[in-house]
C-alpha cells in the first residue's frame, strides 16, 4: 500500500468523517446492544474503514465508516461508549486515524517516536525496527505533590510483563494506568499475506495460553468466507481441547490466588491440578497447549485417546479438583481476602461491556457458547452458567468453579458423542481458496474472542485477533481500590488477563 | 477442613528428572529427529521445505537442515517426509550456540560449540550451589510464563535441586529470558542484565527468543532476544516444557550437557560425551 496512489477518491466522504460517524452504533448501545470492538481495515491509497461491532439479540452486528486518505479521523465514541476508548487509542497507534474528541488519547500498544509514523499506516508497514517513545507518557494528574509510583513492567515473579503506573496526589483517589506496550510485537500485520493454513499458527500465538480459543475463531473466520462444513466429529474433539484450556486457565487463577495470599500447601495443590490438567492435554494432543488442533476445516489430528479412555483421565481429575476447592472455599482466611476485593459495578462492567468470567460475575455478559453457539456447543446441553452479581474477586472465583464443572461436563459429552459416531470418513473438510471479510468468534477461558478475517484469493490481507484481555483491560482501573498495592495480584488474579494477548 | 500433606493421599508426585527419566516424556512433542540418512525422495523433502511455517528447514543439494530454532513444532514436516523427519518426545534440546540449533551440525560446528561451552564452564565455576534465577518476559505469547512458572509446582519442584526464583536482579545468576524481544522490553530487560552480579548467565527460553517464532522480526519485534542481552543458552520449543525449561537453566550453570539424552539416539546422528 503506498501514499503516492491517493487519488480522487481520497476526498470522497472526508468532511462528513470528522463529523459525527457510527450513528447506528451509538443507537444500538443505547438500546442495550453490547458493543465488541471497533476495527481499521486498511485500504488501497491510504485509505481505511472502520468497523465497529455490537452484539446484540444473538448476533453480530457491523456498521462500517470509509475514512478517506486525506482525512484519517472520525469522531470519537468514548464518552458514550467507554468500551471503545482503548479500541481508538489502537487504531490511533497503529493506523494513525485520530479519534476526534476522545477523552484521553494516551499512546496505549506503541507509542510512535517523534518523526516516525504509524505502522500500519498510509506510508506502509515500516521495515525498520522502532522504539517506542516514552515522552508522551507522563502522568496527567497535575499540580502539588502529584507523584507517580510505577510498578513494573519487570516485577518480581514469574509474571507477564506490564506496567501499573499510579498516580496519586495523596488524597484524591489514585489514578491506575496500564501500560500494555512493552509486549507489542506487532503480530496484527505478520498476518498479510500469509495461508489460512499458517495464519492459525499465529493465531494460536496471539494469546499463548488461549490458544485453542483463538484458532477456533480465527477458523470459524474462515470456514464461513469458505462455506466449509466442519465435520460434527472433529466439533467434537474441538470442544473436548477448548474446555480442558478452560479447566487449565481457571486453574491458574487459583494459582495466581493461593500464591498472592501466601497459601503454599494450596499453591502447591492447585499448581499440581494445573499440571495435571497441561499433561492430559499433552496426551491428547502432543501439546500442553492444544496446539496444531484446530485447523480451518477441521482438526488436524484427533484424540490419541480413546474416547473411554478420555472419560476415564477426568473423572478422577475432576473429584479431586472438585474436592480441594471445596476445602479450599472454606477456608476462611483465603476467602475473606477475595471477599469484597475489586468490585467491579454492574454499572461499570456495562460501561466497559465486560466480557467472560469477569463479566459475568458483575451480572454481566454472555458467554457467546449459548448466545452465539457455534460449532458442536448447540448440540450439547451446555447450561448457561448462573452469573453472580458480587463483582468482586470472590464472585468472579465462583464464576469460574462453576464453569470448570460445566467444562467437565461438555468434555464428557463430547467424549460419549465420539464414541457413539465412531471415526468420520474425514476429520478436515477441504476448504478452497477463500476471499473477502468475515468473523468468527469463540469464547475463551478470558471470555469472547473475534477474529476479524480479510482475505484476498486465499492469501490473507489482514487479521485482528480481538482479544478478551484487551477489551477487558480497560475496566481494570475501576475495579481499583485506593490501597492498591496489597490488592494489585488479587485483582490481576482475578481477572485472569493475558497480557500477551492485550498488547499483541 | 485443614490442608494435609498430599503427598500421603497422591503418593509421590516430583519427578525424579534428572536422575531418572519422566513418565511424562513419552506423551510430549518435543523436537523434530531429523534422520541423518535421507529416506525421503526430491518432491516429498522440497514440499517439506515449503510447508513449513517459518523456514526452519533448508536445503543443500541432498543435505537437509533443520533450525529447531525456528521450529514451532507444527510438524507438517513430519506428515510429508517422515522418512527424514520424526516427532520424538525429547525435550534435552538446550543449545550453547544458536547454530547448535541447526542440526544436523555442519562443517566446524561442533569445535565452535565445544569452545562456547568450554568458555560457559569457565564462566559459571564461581556460582554457588544454589542457583537464583530470575525472569523477565521480552514479548512472550504468555505459555512460556505458564511453563517457567511450572517449574515450582510439586511436579518439577525445582527447589530440591537447589534452582530458587529471586526477586532481586542483585542476587540472580541466571537470566530466564521469554518472547520474541519485543521493543519496549529492550531497555527494561537490559537494566535487568546490568543490575545482575558476575557470573551471570542468560537463558533464552522458546522458539520466540530464539527468533521470533512464528512472529519473526518486525517493527516491534527484534527476531529474537539474541539482539538485546547476551544468550549463553537457548531451550527451543513453542513453547518448551517445564522439562525443557530445567535441563535449560542446568545446562547453563554446567550441572548438566547439552545434547538430548531422552532414551533415543542422538538426534542429531552424532555422539556426546
Ligand atoms: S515441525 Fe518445525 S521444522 Fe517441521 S514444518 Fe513445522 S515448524 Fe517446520
Amino acid at each position: 500500500m503506498t501514499a503516492e496512489m491517493a487519488d480522487a477518491e481520497g476526498s470522497k466522504g472526508a468532511a462528513s468523517s470528522a463529523v459525527v460517524t457510527f450513528p447506528a452504533t451509538r443507537r444500538r448501545v443505547r438500546d442495550g446492544a453490547r458493543f465488541c470492538g471497533l476495527f481499521a481495515l486498511r485500504r488501497p491509497a491510504g485509505g481505511a474503514q472502520l468497523l465497529s461491532v455490537v452484539s446484540a439479540d444473538g448476533a453480530l452486528v457491523v456498521e462500517e465508516v470509509p475514512v478517506a486518505a486525506g482525512e484519517r479521523r472520525y469522531s470519537s465514541l468514548a464518552h458514550e461508549i467507554p468500551a471503545s476508548g482503548w479500541y481508538e487509542r489502537r487504531i490511533r497507534d497503529l493506523f494513525g486515524i485520530e479519534p476526534v474528541g476522545h477523552p484521553r488519547p494516551d499512546p496505549l500498544v506503541f507509542p510512535v517516536p517523534p518523526g516516525a509514523y504509524a505502522p500500519l499506516g498510509p506510508a506502509g508497514e515500516p521495515e525498520a525496527a522502532m522504539s517506542p517513545d516514552l515522552t508522551p507518557l507522563a502522568p496527567h494528574v497535575h499540580g502539588e505533590g502529584v507523584f507517580a509510583i510505577p510498578y513494573g513492567p519487570v516485577r518480581s515473579g514469574v509474571f507477564e510483563a506490564v506496567e501499573y503506573l499510579l498516580e496519586t496526589s495523596g488524597e484524591d483517589i489514585p489514578h491506575l494506568r496500564t501500560r500494555i506496550f512493552y509486549k507489542h510485537r506487532g503480530v496484527e500485520s505478520r498476518f498479510a499475506g500469509m495461508s489460512a493454513d499458517d495464519g492459525v499458527l499465529l493465531a494460536e500465538r496471539v494469546e499463548g495460553v488461549a490458544s485453542v480459543a483463538h484458532a477456533l475463531a480465527f477458523s470459524a473466520a474462515v470456514e464461513q468466507l469458505g462455506e466449509v462444513a466442519v465435520p460434527l466429529q472433529a466439533e467434537l474433539v474441538r470442544v473436548v481441547h477448548a474446555e480442558l484450556e478452560r479447566v487449565a486457565n481457571h486453574l491458574d487463577t487459583m494459582v495466581r490466588h493461593t500464591e498472592a495470599a501466601g497459601q503454599a500447601v494450596a499453591y502447591a495443590v492447585f499448581s499440581h491440578h494445573k499440571e495435571r490438567v497441561q499433561r492430559l492435554r499433552a496426551r491428547l494432543c502432543g501439546s500442553r497447549f492444544g496446539r496444531g488442533v484446530v485447523v480451518p476445516g477441521g482438526i488436524g489430528q484427533s484424540l490419541r485417546l480413546r474416547p473411554a479412555e478420555v472419560l476415564a483421565a477426568i473423572a478422577p481429575l475432576q473429584r479431586r479438583i472438585e474436592e480441594d476447592v471445596r476445602r479450599l472455599m472454606g477456608t476462611p482466611s483465603f476467602v475473606d481476602r477475595l471477599r469484597g476485593t475489586g468490585v467491579l459495578s454492574r454499572d461499570d462492567a456495562r460501561r466497559f461491556a465486560v466480557v467472560g468470567p469477569v463479566g459475568r460475575a458483575s451480572g454481566e455478559a454472555e458467554d457467546v457458547r449459548t448466545s452465539r453457539p457455534y460449532g458442536a456447543y448447540a448440540r450439547l446441553g451446555h447450561r448457561v452458567v448462573a452469573h453472580r452479581t458480587g463483582g468482586d474477586a470472590l464472585a468472579r472465583q465462583l464464576v469460574r468453579i462453576d464453569e470448570i464443572a460445566g467444562s467437565f461436563h461438555l468434555v464428557r459429552q463430547a467424549a460419549d458423542m465420539l464414541g457413539e459416531l465412531g471415526e468420520p470418513a474425514s476429520w478436515r473438510a477441504t476448504v478452497p481458496p477463500v476471499s473477502g471479510r468475515a468473523i468468527g468468534w469463540a469464547e475463551a477461558p478470558q471470555g469472547e474472542v473475534l477474529s476479524v478475517v480479510e482475505a484476498d484469493g486465499g492469501r490473507l490481507a489482514q487479521v485482528t485477533q480481538r482479544t478478551a484481555s484487551f477489551h477487558n483491560l480497560a475496566a481494570y482501573p475501576a475495579a481499583f481500590p485506593k490501597d492498591i498495592f496489597t490488592d494489585v495480584a488479587f485483582i490481576e488474579a482475578s481477572f485472569g488477563l493475558s497480557i500477551a494477548g492485550a498488547a499483541c | 477442613m485443614p490442608w494435609i500433606p498430599r503427598g500421603v493421599r497422591d503418593g509421590i508426585v516430583t519427578s525424579r528428572y534428572p536422575r531418572q527419566p519422566d513418565g511424562f516424556g513419552p506423551f510430549f512433542f518435543g523436537h523434530v529427529h531429523v534422520a541423518p540418512a535421507l529416506g525421503d525422495g526430491p518432491e516429498a523433502l522440497a514440499d517439506a521445505v515449503r510447508a513449513c511455517p517459518t523456514g526452519a528447514i533448508t536445503l543443500d543439494g541432498d543435505a537437509v537442515r533443520l533450525d529447531r530454532g525456528r521450529c514451532v513444532l507444527c510438524g507438517r514436516c513430519v506428515v510429508l517426509a517422515p522418512g527424514t523427519f520424526r516427532a520424538d518426545p525429547g525435550f534435552e534440546t538446550a543449545a550453547f550456540e544458536r547454530r547448535e540449533l541447526v542440526v544436523p551440525p555442519g562443517e566446524g560446528d561442533d569445535a565452535e560449540v565445544a569452545a562456547a561451552r568450554a568458555r560457559l564452564a569457565r564462566r559459571v565455576r564461581g556460582l554457588r550451589r544454589s542457583v537464583h534465577v530470575r525472569h523477565v518476559d521480552a514479548g512472550s505469547d504468555g505459555s512460556e510464563e505458564w511453563e517457567v512458572a511450572a517449574l515450582t509446582n510439586p511436579v518439577y519442584d525445582v527447589q530440591r535441586l537447589g534452582v530458587f526464583f529471586t526477586a532481586s536482579p542483585k542476587h540472580a545468576d541466571v537470566l530466564l529470558v521469554t518472547g520474541a524481544g519485543s521493543a519496549g522490553m529492550e531497555r527494561p530487560l537490559r537494566e535487568t542484565y546490568d543490575l545482575m552480579p558476575e557470573p551471570k548467565v542468560v537463558v533464552a527460553v522458546g522458539v520466540d527468543a530464539a527468533s521470533g517464532g512464528m512472529v519473526g522480526e518486525r517493527y516491534a519485534a527484534r527476531g529474537g532476544v539474541a539482539q538485546l542481552v547476551p544468550v549463553d543458552v537457548f531451550v527451543p520449543g513453542s513453547p518448551p516444557s517445564p522439562f525443557g525449561i530445567l535441563h535449560g537453566i542446568l545446562a547453563a550453570v554446567g550441572i548438566l550437557g547439552s545434547r538430548p539424552h531422552d532414551g533415543a539416539e542422538d538426534p542429531a546422528g552424532r555422539s556426546r560425551t
